[in-house]
């Protein structure tokens, strides 16, 4: 992986560095030992690593203000880091860059039922906002897996998503505001407990912008009532096909499940012999379905989703009769990731999302591609939605495997971007995905997105390297090209 | 003289665009032409008037999707979806009678860029919630993309977010990707009669804090609910509560009266089935209760829109409370406070409002008033300098020469 150029005379300099970060962030805030920053070498994307030049943690925004204004006047790069879960190397350090942790900014700051949300810190953990509000009823919807780890912060800058995000929304949905300090160490508050901002939706843009905007230093998160009840229907079809006609059929009948989730063959099989969830083995493809609402509606719903099941094949349809059993369904599906971690040395996740009614295909294409690269794959897929996690299995040990298991990656990712979907559905681009952007923008495409970049850090010193295939610099993006002459604008319709 | 020029292509559009950049002179750009009412008008001798850049290019009603080009009338959408049971979740309002035209004229490009959402925001979200992709010619004269068609996307910068509500001032869009949802097989409205502001807020409160999925909660003041044409929301005599509740048959029912068992205390409660409802929220949506209905009545007031911590609601609108001629009613459960004002002592009654709001956390917007008003107060609420700093920049970026509705937004 290519990474902007060290800088030499940013590495020569490290020791000053340290010493006036020192003096903005002081005592144990500045990490320089080697063993001390080892932990953040990389993020949830293993394969790659890079031990950042210094590590700091800030406590205050006031602190994360001094430390970019410094950075940036001293022309030092940045990298923003959350709980490091990111599957893109969104966090991935730069061996001339500050890596810059929220992990003390780990408070709830305000928990307001009234207006039904929660001003939290962005070091705070997804699971934690939920955790704090469930005792009134309350809880944040956007529940990404990896939720008992990864920072508000980082489901900002990655817009994440998770098994309730077809209902419920992505974390674009959910946040009501944010407090952004900018390269050029400027506060800004985006929102608040209100909707709708004047102006320019930068709340809206900053929310995916994976760390390269600004740093979050607070978030309003908007809470949600817990529905009255909820089920979930366990199905297994003897077809991928099946299943993914059902998942059609379910929405066109006007229903739009909490939950609707698929694995295949391979993922049900690692799942099951992990979590012991009670997924029958001798199925093609499973779903899961829930239902969440007042207990009447709940059951009707129930029994449309199984009545449409039955009609396109289902050979198994269980429905949830207790907490315990719908919890115990989904504890499958929640472990996937792990349940394949334990059948493989390694694994690869993929995260393409594509119009739902394209799945066939493309599973039976990534079968072929399997086949291939000589690699196994399992699928887990936010079947609702449309976005597809194929998990490659190889052996990092293996001399070559990597790179194959990242060039059968790259080709599943094209593949959804051929049958009208995109690289990434919620894990972001990062560095893993960049290379692999102009399979879906074109140029100028690209270059409108980096003016955007421009607007917010002119000097590109903040999370340099990721999302873009190629920098430029903002001196030359801002460019106009006047095309002269245009012959057309005088044929064209007037009144 | 203003030379109107009427695309039907994206190329035309992009046509048109690059010749006002190699004249360096500015584009007023129009879907419909609805909302020119709305921020400051533009001053410009060229229209770009997008209304014959029509039709709708994609529906799959089962993928939840739907694209059409810019200037498609929204009429036309809603229509087509309502044949598959679909809907705009995020329930678009009919603007067009606020400045005084017509309803059915406004297209989906105008939505996009008024980022407009009605009743349904509070459950639903706003247009930028539901706008998944999109086509552009931007102020650089150079056609681009971003977004896409699928319902989850984090595929470089959520441009789609910026330009909705950029008001035409970023980019023209040609093509536009929406997110649609099934509609609500039924609905039906909880009302309560004769509470005051503070205490219809509360009320509203206790609703949405309910696992009761409240779809729409509204109050109208007793002058204000005087003037709706429901029959029984007019003839009520007080004030007037409103809460919605939608979805499936049985569940509507059940989620309708334990909704009433839930707000008992706030006194007695009534329901309004399909059509009542329908027509009461429609009003709501559209500001129907604040528009002049006849000559003289009421007419030449100004129009205000103000979005606050639901909370604060009430105790916004209290700052207005010694001003004569002033009506008022909520939505999103006291988060949007509409205002109709005298249009007399625009500036005084501008600060008075500005300040109210921003106490609060909030931001007052002045959706309708006459030219000379608007000449002298910003539409929008005033950003930091921070903020401004950036707007600006962002603008540089995308219309570098400002030949896209310049000063729309200032
Ligand atoms: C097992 C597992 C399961 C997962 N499941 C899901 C899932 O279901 N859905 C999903 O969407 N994702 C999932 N992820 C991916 C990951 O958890 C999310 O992307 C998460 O939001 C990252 O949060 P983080 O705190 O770990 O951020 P990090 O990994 O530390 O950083 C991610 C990005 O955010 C930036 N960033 C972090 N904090 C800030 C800040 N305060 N200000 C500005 N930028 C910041 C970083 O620079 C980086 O670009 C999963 C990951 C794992 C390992």
């Amino acid at each position: 992986m290519r990474m902007p150029a060290p800088d030499e005379r940013v590495l020569a300099r490290r020791a000053e560095i340290a010493a006036a970060l020192r003096a903005i962030v002081p005592g144990e805030g500045v990490i320089d030992t080697e063993e001390g920053r080892r932990p953040f070498e990389c993020d949830g994307l293993t394969a790659y690593r890079q031990l950042p030049m210094l590590v700091v943690l800030p406590e205050t925004t006031a602190q994360v203000s001094e430390i970019l204004k410094y950075c940036k006047r001293e022309g030092i790069k940045v990298v923003p880091r959350g709980a490091g879960t990111s599957l893109s190397g969104g966090a991935l350090p730069l061996a001339d860059g500050v890596l810059l942790g929220v992990a003390k900014f780990n408070r709830i700051l305000e928990i307001d039922y009234a207006n039904r949300c929660a001003v939290v810190q962005p070091g705070v953990t997804n699971l934690a906002i939920t955790q704090a509000v469930e005792h009134e009823g309350f809880y944040y919807a956007p529940d990404p897996s990896s939720q008992i780890a990864c920072t508000i912060g980082g489901n900002v800058a990655e817009n994440s998503g998770g098994v309730h995000c077809l209902k419920y929304g992505l974390t674009a949905n959910n946040v009501l505001g944010v407090e952004l300090v900018m390269m050029d160490g400027a506060i800004i508050r985006l929102g608040g407990k209100h909707l709708d901002a004047p102006g320019y939706d930068l709340l809206g843009l900053v929310i995916g912008s994976e760390g390269m905007l600004g740093v979050v230093t607070e978030v309003t998160v908007r809470l949600l009532k817990k529905p009255a009840t909820a089920r979930a229907v366990l199905l297994g079809f003897p077809s991928n096909e099946a299943a993914g006609d059902t998942v059609g059929a379910i929405i066109a009948a006007g229903v739009i499940p909490g939950g609707m989730e698929m694995m295949d063959k391979p993922a049900i099989h690692a799942a099951e012999d992990f979590i012991h969830a009670g997924y029958p083995r001798d199925v093609e493809a499973l779903l899961i379905v829930e239902l969440d609402g007042p207990a009447v509606e709940v059951d009707d719903l129930v029994a449309r989703v199984e009545a449409i099941a039955r009609g396109k094949g289902a050979t198994v349809v269980q429905v949830s009769q207790s907490d315990e059993e719908r919890l115990r369904f989904w504890a499958g599906r929640k472990a996937a990731f792990p349940a394949v971690g334990r059948i493989s040395p390694d694994y690869y996740c993929m995260d393409g999302t594509i119009p739902r009614r394209r799945l066939p295909e493309v599973l039976t294409k990534t079968a072929a591609l399997s086949a291939k690269y000589g690699l196994r794959v399992a699928n887990v897929f936010h079947a609702g939605d449309g976005n597809l996690h194929p998990l490659i299995l190889y052996d990092a040990n293996n001399p070559g495997e990597l790179e194959r298991a990242e060039a059968f990656g790259a080709e599943i990712l094209k593949l959804c971007v051929e049958v009208g979907g995109v690289l990434t559905g919620e894990h972001g681009v990062g560095v893993e995905k960049r290379d692999l952007m102009p399979a879906m923008f074109d140029e100028v495409d690209l270059a409108q997105q980096e003016r955007v970049k421009c607007v917010f850090d002119p000097d590109s010193l903040l999370n340099p390297g990721k999302v873009f295939p190629t920098l430029h610099r903002c001196a030359e993006l801002g460019r106009v090209h006047v095309h002269g002459g245009q012959t057309r604008f005088a044929d064209l319709p007037r009144f | 003289m203003t030379d109107t020029l009427s695309p039907t292509s994206a190329e035309d559009v992009l046509a048109a665009v690059r010749d006002a950049l190699a004249q360096e002179s500015p584009l007023e750009i129009v879907g419909g032409g609805t909302k020119r009412g709305w921020g400051r008008s533009v001053k410009s001798n060229r229209v770009l008037d997008l209304s014959r850049l029509s039709g709708v290019t994609l529906y799959e009603p089962e993928e939840l999707v739907l694209s059409a080009k810019a200037g498609t009338k929204l009429a036309e959408i809603k229509a087509l979806l309502a044949e598959h049971k679909q809907m705009l979740a995020f329930e678009p309002p009919e603007f067009a009678p606020v400045y005084g035209g017509p309803a059915g004229r406004q297209t989906l490009g105008g939505i996009i860029a008024c980022n407009l959402a009605g009743p349904r925001r509070i459950k639903a979200g706003a247009a930028r919630d539901h706008f998944l992709g999109f086509r552009a010619v931007s102020g650089r004269g150079e056609p681009y993309k971003a977004g896409g068609r699928v319902m989850k996307n984090v595929t470089g910068y959520d441009l789609p977010k910026l330009l909705c509500g950029s008001f035409g001032t970023l980019a023209v869009m040609t093509d536009i990707t929406l997110k649609v949802l099934p509609a609500p097989e039924k609905a039906r409205t909880v009302l309560i009669l004769g509470l005051d502001d503070a205490r219809a807020c509360e009320a509203m409160a206790a609703a949405l804090n309910s696992p009761h999925d409240v779809s729409g909660a509204a109050h109208l003041p007793r002058a204000v609910a005087a003037r709706s044409g429901v029959n029984y929301v007019h003839g009520a005599g007080h004030a007037v509560t409103a809460l919605r509740v939608e979805g499936f048959g049985p569940s509507v029912e059940a989620r309708c009266q334990a909704l009433r068992a839930l707000l008992k205390r706030f006194g007695p409660s009534e329901e309004l089935h399909t059509m009542n409802s329908g027509a009461l929220w429609r009003e709501i949506r559209d500001v129907a209760p604040l528009l002049p209905d006849g000559p003289g009545e009421s007419a030449g007031r100004d129009l205000w829109r103000l979005s606050v911590p639901p909370a604060e609601g009430a105790v916004a609108v209290t700052a207005m409370r010694n001003r004569t001629d002033t009506d008022h009613y909520f939505d999103w459960g006291g988060g949007l406070v509409w205002l109709a004002v005298a249009g007399t002592a625009a500036a005084e009654a501008t600060s008075l409002i500005r300040g109210a709001v921003a106490l609060r956390g909030g931001h007052a917007t002045l959706i309708r008033a006459s030219p000379a008003t608007r000449e002298i107060v910003p539409a929008f609420h005033p950003v930091s300098n921070a903020e401004a700093a950036i707007a600006e920049r962002m603008k540089d970026a995308f219309d570098p020469k400002s030949i896209l509705n310049p000063g729309r937004m200032d």
